[in-house]
């Protein structure tokens, strides 16, 4: 059984038709990176997934239920599949250890005693311990991203996207933030992301797929679709990014 | 080699750039040109306002120095009213403005009523004048017949500020809160947090104080505006000095109403423009 | 021709002998008035019952229109030679040219007032009266200054009501003052106060036409009054028209012509009931 199934999912904007029909089948523990041009409709998906937007047609099944129905409640499935955005969006008026409290409060009703020892245990995981009362203007962009990471992790979701999270990063604050995706991989989370570090994607990828204009147009084991592409345009775009 | 190195610094005070030598001699310059030209000025009016033909009578029913002496403490102990009134219009107002600009920004269409309230509401009372409100209010609602002590023009008065003025402090509010990028509303949303919890935790405290300058200008226009009170009774400094102009036949005490109320407003409207600065500076 | 001529001459001879029998004060204005042969006198926006009737001063109805043209004619001039203007009170203290030879618009005279303008000799002395409502009066109000003192009190800010509150009643609650008298009644009906204080004649209009269930409750007249309470004719200070305006009015009250004027536009003031 999947843990989450695309099934002939569409997404248009308007006249603009972002996902054409899409089925994607993401297993638990598996890691799955969606590459393609920007504008391809990589982050759109993405954020499909957790219903961030809603879908026009198609199905999406979590654990065989179809969350993508009209009128399903988003608030649940947003607290089981979490996601991290290029441009981190803590709250600048939080310290990094309120941003990361905020949704297990009010969300679960836990108080902030009970939260402390787990959420300083994230904090500690990904070197952060000696930042949690800095508020994010003080931080570092890899730091900041980081604290945005242990925040959707502290509302312990089943899955997690990652929406280009290293692209606004100055290439030095990179590695770090690669070092915490590859610790959750350690740990079995089930991953999607939308990327365009391709170096990472090969190393730790179960499947690569390539989206062009809204559709996948190519997905497979990153060794295959690294080295082997079959479709022309997937051939031309890694020739263009490796 | 060796004689530029030992000259390098003797040039130039260590620290300063040859940029910042620069610069600071041309504000030097700016600072001279601006101090003579203030200073020309306000010697040619007071050379030149003396001379005119009716000044001795300007002075003696504007600048009369008996007559400042006379109502100035009295001045002052009626604008104990105008601080009280404003002080407990402020945070009544702040709450109702707050109410309103959260109708005007509700989005689902089950709420529509009250966004269509809200709109209305921001239309009605920002496009009447104050004093109008006033009359309306205080004389008119206690006219329906409330017993004493609820028909007092202190109660009915401060409401018509507070209806007024919310309806400016929400537009200001609901600025703020539009003016919070959406992405915030998403990362709340990917949270989980509901739509209440991502206003009063996320947007709001945001968004009021991204708006903080701009409601104070509000409530330096609110502490003049208190003023208005005193057309449906309560002897405030404006009423008083108009108490003192007709005893004394002489316009001095509004004089000196005005400079109580500058002395409170200067600061204040300072403080605003303070703020409103640091804000452009860190946005930018 | 010769008809109006007689007219005119006879009218001419009638002013001089008047002028004539009074003093030598017929040409004493000549000069004296910002326009010549124009005596420009001044009174509020609008004028009010009993002093001008219907906002009309140049009908000559009401105390203070009668009061005008006696003193005009007295002075020398004809009915037609005399123009109006309004002004308010600000207006007629402001320092500067006036836009008027006087200004009446009961305007009370005090020392103060005397620093800056020039007031005549008083026209009228007038009573301090006490307006209430009927549902007041069934609470248990009296004309005592005992009960007086216990009410919450209104006045009309910039008269001498204000002060006369303050010594005479000294009531226990701080009064509230507005900006006209229509003001002062809506409070009144609006609950707000209980009475207020105005002069006899406006009180006596206001309590019969502005309220269904306004009562004068009493009046502190002017001679018991250590400080009563005069209307005078308003001038600029220092204006040479003064000592004419003070003969005319002099002549006018030793002949009876003012108490006779008063009797036809202030009658009813009798009747209420003096305050001890």
């Amino acid at each position: 059984m999947a843990k989450l199934e695309l099934q002939s999912v569409t997404k248009c904007f308007g006249d603009n038709v972002v996902c054409r029909g899409i089925d994607l089948r993401i297993d638990e523990g598996e890691m799955v990176c969606l590459i393609g041009a920007s504008g391809s409709g990589k982050s759109t998906l993405l954020r499909c997934m957790n219903l961030l937007e809603p879908v026009d047609d198609g199905v999406i099944l979590l654990d065989d239920i179809d969350i993508a129905e009209p009128g399903f409640d988003p608030q649940p499935v947003r607290q089981r599949i979490g996601i991290v955005f290029q441009s981190f969006n803590l709250f600048p008026h939080m310290t990094a250890v309120e941003n990361v409290m905020l949704a297990p409060r009010r969300v679960h009703n836990r108080s902030r005693e009970a939260l402390l020892p787990e959420v300083t245990e994230l904090f500690t995981r990904f070197g952060l311990a000696d930042r949690m009362q800095h508020y994010p203007d003080q931080l570092s962009g890899g730091q900041q991203q980081r604290v945005a990471i242990v925040r959707a992790l502290a509302m312990k979701p089943e899955i997690m996207l990652f929406d280009e999270i290293t692209s606004a990063l100055d290439p030095e604050l990179v590695g770090e933030v690669l070092d915490v995706l590859r610790t959750l991989r350690e740990a079995g989370m089930t991953m999607v992301l939308a990327t365009h570090e391709m170096g990472f994607a090969r190393e730790l990828a179960d499947k690569v797929c390539f989206l062009d204009n809204g559709v996948i147009l190519e997905e497979g084991p990153p060794e295959q679709l690294f080295s082997n592409p079959k479709q022309e345009r997937t051939r031309s775009f890694l020739a263009r990014v490796l | 080699m060796t004689e530029t190195n030992l000259d390098g610094p003797a040039a130039a005070p260590p620290g300063l750039t040859r940029r910042q030598i620069y610069e600071a001699q041309i504000r030097r310059r700016s600072l001279r040109v601006a101090a003579t030209s203030t200073v020309l000025v306000l010697l040619a009016l007071i050379v030149l306002i003396p001379l005119a033909p009716g000044w001795e009578g300007v002075k003696k029913s504007f600048f009369n120095a008996d007559v400042f002496a006379r109502t100035f403490p009295g001045l002052l102990e009626a604008f104990l009213l105008d601080v009280a009134i404003f002080a407990w219009s402020a945070p009544l107002i702040f709450l109702l403005g707050l109410l309103i600009a959260l109708c005007r920004d509700a989005r689902s269409p089950a709420l529509y009523p009250l966004r269509l309230f809200g709109i209305l509401y921001t239309d009605i009372f920002r496009g009447v004048p104050v004093i109008l409100v006033i009359y309306l209010i205080g004389f008119g609602i206690p006219g329906l017949g409330l017993p004493r002590p609820w028909n007092s023009p202190y109660i009915w008065g401060t409401v018509a500020l507070v209806l007024t003025y919310a309806a400016y402090v929400a537009e200001v509010l609901r600025s703020g809160i539009e003016s919070i990028h959406q992405s915030q509303r998403a990362a709340a949303a990917s949270l989980g947090l509901s739509h209440s919890d991502t206003m009063r935790f996320v947007v709001l405290p945001q968004a009021i104080r991204r708006v903080v300058p701009a409601n104070m200008n509000l409530f330096i226009a609110l502490q003049k505006d208190v003023a208005l009170l005193s057309f449906i009774g309560p002897v405030e400094i404006f009423r008083q000095a108009g108490v003192y102009k007709s005893l004394l036949a002489n316009f001095t005490p509004y004089v000196g109403a005005a400079l109580i109320f500058l002395a409170v407003t200067i600061p204040a409207t300072r403080y605003a423009d303070y703020l409103m600065n640091k804000q452009a500076r860190a946005r930018s | 021709m010769k008809r109006s001529f007689t007219r005119t001459a006879s009218s001419a001879l009638v002013l001089l002998l008047s002028a004539g029998l009074a003093a030598a004060g017929g040409h004493c204005a000549a000069g004296k008035t910002l326009t010549e042969d124009t005596l420009t006198i001044a009174t509020g926006n609008p004028a009010y019952y009993p002093w001008v009737m219907d906002d009309a001063p140049e009908s000559k109805a009401g105390f203070e229109a009668a009061v005008a043209y006696a003193v005009a004619n007295r002075m020398g001039f004809e009915d037609a030679q005399v123009t109006w203007v309004r002004s308010s009170f600000d207006q007629a203290i402001q320092p500067g040219a006036k836009d008027f030879d006087f200004n009446l618009q009961q305007f009370s005279i005090t020392e103060e007032r005397e620093e800056i303008v020039d007031f005549s000799l008083p026209y009228y002395s007038a009573a301090m009266a006490v307006i209430t409502r009927q549902p007041v009066v069934d609470g248990g109000a009296e004309a005592t200054l005992a009960s007086l003192k216990g009410l919450l009190w209104g006045a009309h800010a910039s008269t001498t009501a204000v002060p006369m509150l303050a010594d005479v009643v000294q009531p226990d609650a701080d009064p509230l003052l507005y900006g006209d008298n229509a003001d002062v009644v809506e409070a009144m009906k609006a609950n707000q106060i209980d009475a207020a204080l105005m002069d006899l004649p406006t009180a006596l209009f206001t309590a019969a036409v502005l309220m269904d269930d306004g009562v004068v409750l009493g009046q502190f007249p002017p001679e018991r009054s250590q400080n009563p309470d005069q209307f005078g004719l308003l001038m600029e200070e220092g204006n040479p028209l003064k000592e004419c305006v003070d003969a005319a009015l002099a002549e006018l009250t030793e002949d009876g012509t003012l108490a006779a004027i008063e009797a036809e536009w202030l009658a009813e003031a009798t009747g209420v009931p003096v305050i001890e």
